[in-house]
């Protein structure tokens, strides 16, 4: 098909000025050749999508038959007291881990937005662990914080900062201090440098211009930079959020849950649900909840700062 | 503020607080990766004595020879993932690039409502789709296999790759196409000496963000795959830090740490160019 396109656009060329050589390539080519994509997107996304919906309405065990209980997986949702726990946990996380990301990344991008050789460096530097997989970061992160032989122990110890070992896996809030250390370094260079894409789209003109009207640095970057970087703020906070709503890996893996079942992930539910306890058709309930949950933030922060008009 | 110096602000005390910032910040950042390959060539004795040391009076491979008697060993894990990189990186440039042309260059019937589908695939992340695509992956008989990996990396790279890949043929001009099909060149001639080189860099990123995703992902290698020998290098790591009758070998686990975080950290080194331009693509959408 592709084949018999070619010769006909050639042969169209045969003449130099003619518009109809100069016209769009011809068109069924162009869907022939997304036509692959859709294969894949419709086997591993559209399907699987539906096939969410579908199987919420079931009883499906991994073995053996399944069968329709309609609401009945929502019903047991709904009074399920450790599923209300893990969604107020991430959103408790994704809130407090979001904060911290900005409130690292805004300094970091104002750090390295310099005309200098040595802030191209340091923007490299503060962007590795963005690389690194969360799996591997933490498990790098759960040796450093392990009390017998862990870094941070022999550190704190050597400086005499504390007594003895602190062991902060064993409670809540230690923990979840710990976890968002632990993201914050592993990616607040990523917030980092969308922040400075919105930073140096600033004109250089217009802080020169109020320089010269006379407003001191910080009513520069109150009025001219922040406003301005709105979009890139806009975006840092729907990508951290909407990751943060998902994340699974830290908690797998540096608390496993812990301690007491109290740093149970969203994500982590379902995968206790499907692939722990085997129950296909309540884990995809407890799927389709966070995926409404999900797709209902996004839109809520894209509606909130997208009619939010100049003022302030 | 003093604001007698209008047009400079480097006072020298100004830039030394600069360095001194900058240094700080990349003590946080670096450390942790610094600390976990020093400890992986140190001996057990000399790591446990003294984890904070860079160095240790010996030099020491023994963590990687002891990390070669985890299950299958380290270096068939090493090759799963590069194995599963590199499909991924395959399939996502055989699909991705003649998807992003077909939406630049071409008008079809479809053709919005097919964009905004693959680009939807962005909103919904895969972990909400996990149950149902382990009955897929089941159905088509892919479950346990490196390759049923490969399509589920490729499929969630498509949204990004399909965007970065017709944003790069956008780039190319309409005026530079028509020059050189007035002057006699075929459509595929066209596509390999006009277009491709423009749209080059956007394979590259595509290509590297393809590769970083899947030798990195987690979840689906962690429910997808349960024969220890088919397991790639993220699933290792949770396998040694979860210990042996409640021992976990920590010199083993840094060495299993390096092994997988050094090739990721090579490649953003050598190819960040690339890498940020992904990233910026994201943020100007």
């Amino acid at each position: 098909m592709s084949r018999a396109n070619v010769t006909n656009s050639t042969k169209a060329n045969g003449v130099p000025p003619v518009p109809v050589a100069i016209r769009e390539p011809i068109q069924w080519l162009g869907l022939a050749l997304v036509v692959p994509s859709f294969v894949l997107i419709g086997f591993f996304f559209l399907l699987p999508l539906l096939m969410t919906v579908w199987m919420s309405f079931f009883d499906w065990p991994l073995l053996g038959k399944s069968h329709f209980i309609g609401l009945g997986n929502y019903v047991e949702l709904i009074g399920e007291t450790q599923l209300w726990h893990s969604l107020g946990f991430t959103a408790l996380y994704t809130v407090l881990v979001s904060i911290a990301l900005f409130a690292v990344s805004f300094p970091l991008a104002l750090l390295v937005d310099k005309p200098l050789r040595a802030a191209g460096i340091f923007r490299t530097v503060y962007f590795m662990p963005v690389v690194i997989g969360f799996g591997a970061a933490s498990t790098l992160w759960l040796w450093l914080l392990n009390p017998d032989s862990g870094v941070f122990a022999r550190l704190l110890l050597d400086l005499g900062l504390v007594g003895s070992a602190p062991r902060p896996l064993e409670n809540f809030w230690p923990t979840l201090g710990v976890v968002i250390l632990m993201v914050v370094w592993k990616s607040a260079g990523f917030s980092m440098v969308i922040l400075l894409t919105g930073l140096q789209s600033i004109p250089n003109e217009l802080i020169e211009a109020a320089k010269i009207d006379g407003a001191n640095a910080w009513s520069r970057f109150r009025r001219i930079t922040v406003p301005l970087m709105r979009n890139s703020i806009l975006l840092v906070l729907v990508l951290n959020v909407t990751s943060s709503m998902l994340a699974f890996d830290q908690f797998f893996i540096i608390t496993q849950g812990g301690p007491q079942n109290s740093t149970i992930s969203a994500v982590f539910s379902i995968f206790l649900a499907s692939f722990t306890s085997y129950r296909l058709g309540y884990g995809a309930a407890l799927s389709l909840v966070l995926l409404v949950v999900l797709v209902a933030i996004s839109s809520v922060q894209l509606a909130f700062l997208r009619t939010r008009p100049e003022e302030s | 503020m003093a604001n007698t110096n209008p047009d400079r602000d480097s006072t020298p005390w100004k830039t030394f607080a600069l360095y001194v910032a900058w240094i700080l910040a990349a003590i946080f950042f670096l450390a942790p990766i610094v600390w976990s390959v020093a400890n992986s060539f140190k001996p057990a004795a000399a790591a446990l004595a003294d984890p904070v040391s860079l160095f240790s009076q010996t030099f020491s491979l023994e963590n990687y020879r002891r990390l070669e008697g985890v299950g299958a060993g380290w270096t068939t894990y090493a090759a799963n993932s590069v194995m599963i990189a590199l499909g991924t990186v395959a399939l996502t440039i055989a699909v991705a690039v003649p998807a992003g042309y077909g939406f630049s260059k071409f008008r079809f019937p479809g053709q919005t409502a097919l964009f905004i589908v693959a680009m939807a695939t962005l909103m919904i992340p895969f972990q909400s789709i996990l149950t149902p695509l382990f009955l897929v992956l089941n159905f088509l008989k892919l479950q346990n296999s490196l390759l049923g990996l490969v399509l589920i990396y490729a499929t969630f790279q498509l949204p990004f790759s399909i965007f970065m890949m017709r944003n790069a043929f956008d780039a190319v001009p309409k005026a530079l196409i028509e020059a050189a099909r007035i002057d006699g060149a075929s459509q595929w001639t066209i596509l390999r000496r006009i277009m491709m080189p423009i749209a080059l860099p956007g394979v590259a990123t595509v290509a590297l963000f393809a590769f970083l995703n899947s030798w990195n992902e987690f979840l689906a290698a962690l429910i997808f795959i349960s024969d220890q020998n088919k397991f790639t290098l993220p699933i290792m790591l949770v396998n040694v830090s979860s210990g042996i009758y409640g021992i976990i070998d920590w010199g083993a686990l840094q060495a299993g740490v390096t092994v997988t975080m050094i090739p990721c950290l090579v490649l953003f080194l050598l190819l960040q160019r690339y890498y940020v331009r992904g990233l910026t693509a994201g943020a100007v959408k």
